[in-house]
């Protein structure tokens, strides 16, 4: 397979809608994410030649056609639409949806927006009695939710590289600090490690602070092509690439147990292969010809605090069993080497499931051009996104200034 | 008067009430060998293997615990709970000969502090719910050495 000699994709417009539980129709977020991304790059609706939206499965009809409510929100004008659904990857498979179209030469401007609206509580499966859907049957037959899979994947962290529980309040702890002036979060309150220690226990050993919340919220980027960004270039703002993007799936036997599945796959006949987590940046890094030790930034995804740590070593930062070292040398802080989550990630912003991968993508391009204010990570020039979307949906982009 | 006892799902498990004790039911591929569970009866999941061939075969009853932890909330819907709540815990348990891990709820009365990665378990089948004049039942895993924790699992 031969890669495109020049795979990149400019992004001309970054626009959110703050995340919280607003209660609001989830088109109206996403409404104001396009039309802030829209303001941001200083193009009109009308020069938008391709929506690309991140579905919902939790807002009836209109958020299985996202593209389309998007595009009907912001006021039909013929222009073609799509919407995909990857679970929590669906934003990066609507991103490589936008890239790839601009990429064939088949539009020079693209609108990619995802949006939610979220129930309280514990996410619950889609409703009615679904006996051949794993995703319905594990809660009926297991009362495995979202968390337990989070914490079977802390404990084992703790058992195999001696993780403590204070450990994972210190990721909480810092995230919570570098949320704290991120206009688009949710949550912007600093909290110590007692207060995360001393929250209820949730799934053991992962507690109430540690598990990310479900939130409304809403994003979007305005892509373009490259000959499209060089013809308008010239203003004060450094022009930040999406160079790689990775929707990867996992490799026959995964030999982890992943979200809704009741089991890992054998490994009777087949040698377990190397694990899917690892795979998702690994792809993003080859696709861009360069590695982690290049990345200035990353945000990834910390369904649970303890998941953060896993991500490191999943994303290359170190190797594996030494996230909690990089965590305790403040490598991954806000002014250490390769900060993680300069945005506070989903502790502070909770998960607004389509939109979060836009999201992620969103903060990194703020962070490129230097203009994340209070959180800024100084001199970045190349960010990095991960994300693992349930049913196997990996996710990852790789931008550059 | 005794309730009926009638498994949650369809064919996922036998109760062993024939005296052949409780087992998890997976599917062995005719082509590759390669254990699914909940059985596979269409595709195989090697890439590499084009069988449309599986043998629904009783997967180890023992095995070692991967990972554990518990559920301190009530899950939601279609959840089915015990009123007032009762916690419980879960495992993901590693089967040797299958090469595979397969979650379980562990019996009650069993806590996180009862539990560490590595400990021996095995499958026995317990009440999941009761309704009406149904107990419905599911796999569940058990400290290996533990008494019958639950009156009737082995029917």
């Amino acid at each position: 397979m031969a890669a495109p000699q020049d795979a990149r994709v400019a992004v001309l417009g970054a626009g959110m809608h703050a995340w919280g539980k607003w209660g609001r129709p989830f088109a109206e977020y996403g409404l104001a994410a396009a039309r802030d991304a829209l303001d941001d790059a200083g193009l009109g609706w009308r020069d938008v030649q391709y929506v690309s939206g991140a579905d919902t499965i939790r807002n009836g009809y209109p958020g299985f056609v996202a593209g389309a409510t998007f595009a009907q929100a912001l006021g039909w004008t013929g222009v073609p639409v799509s919407s995909v659904y990857a679970a929590c990857a669906s934003g990066a498979v609507a991103i490589a949806n936008a890239r790839a179209q601009i990429l064939a030469g088949l539009c020079d401007v693209a609108l990619v927006v995802g949006a939610d609206t979220t129930p309280k509580g514990f996410f619950a499966p889609v409703g009615g009695e679904r006996k051949d859907d794993p995703d319905w049957l594990r809660f009926r037959l297991l009362g495995a939710t979202n968390p337990t899979y989070f914490a079977l994947y802390a404990r084992r962290r703790m058992d195999r590289f001696g993780a403590t529980e204070e450990d994972f309040a210190q990721v909480k702890v810092k995230n919570a600090r570098h949320g704290l002036a991120n206009p688009k979060a949710r949550y912007r309150k600093e909290v110590t490690v007692a207060e995360v220690l001393g929250s209820p226990m949730v799934a053991d050993p992962l507690r109430l602070l540690e598990i990310c919340a479900t939130s409304d919220g809403g994003a979007a980027l305005v892509l373009s092509s490259m000959d499209f960004a060089r013809r308008r270039a010239g203003g004060s703002t450094p022009l930040v690439t999406v160079d790689a993007v990775s929707t990867v799936t996992p490799t026959f036997p995964n030999a982890v147990i992943e979200m809704p599945n009741f089991a890992t796959d054998s490994a009777a006949a087949v040698e377990p292969a190397p694990g899917f987590r690892p795979s998702i940046a690994a792809a993003a890094y080859a696709q861009a010809g360069i590695g982690p030790e290049d990345v200035s930034l990353a945000e990834v995804y910390d369904l649970s605090s303890a998941l953060e740590l896993d991500w490191y070593e999943d994303i290359g930062l170190c190797g594996e069993g030494e996230a909690e070292k990089l965590l305790r040398d403040g490598v991954t802080a806000l002014g250490g080497r390769v900060p993680v989550n300069p945005s506070g990630g989903l502790s502070c912003f909770g998960e607004a499931i389509p939109a979060q991968a836009i999201a992620q993508v969103c903060e990194c391009v703020w962070q490129l051009r230097g203009s994340a204010t209070g959180r800024q990570v100084e001199g970045a020039t190349v960010a990095v996104t991960a994300n693992q979307g349930l049913f196997g949906h990996g996710s990852s982009v790789l931008l550059r200034r | 008067m005794a309730q009926t006892r009638v498994p949650a799902v369809e064919g996922w498990f036998t109760t062993g009430e024939d005296g052949t004790g409780p087992a998890l039911l997976g599917s062995r591929c005719a082509g590759c060998g390669t254990f699914a569970f909940p059985a596979e009866s269409a595709f195989c999941r090697n890439p590499d293997c084009a069988s449309t061939s599986f043998e629904t075969v009783p997967l180890s009853t023992r095995g070692r615990i991967w990972s554990y932890t518990d559920a301190r909330y009530q899950p939601p819907d279609p959840y089915v709970a015990a009123d007032p709540y009762e916690p419980f815990c879960l495992a993901a348990v590693e089967l040797a000969a299958e090469k595979l891990v397969v979650m379980g709820q562990m019996v009650g009365g069993v806590t996180v502090d009862d539990l560490t990665v590595g400990d021996e378990v095995e499958l026995v089948v317990d009440t999941l719910y009761a309704e009406g004049e149904c107990d419905y039942l599911v796999w569940k895993w058990r400290p290996v050495g533990a008494g019958p924790v639950t009156p009737g699992w082995e029917g």
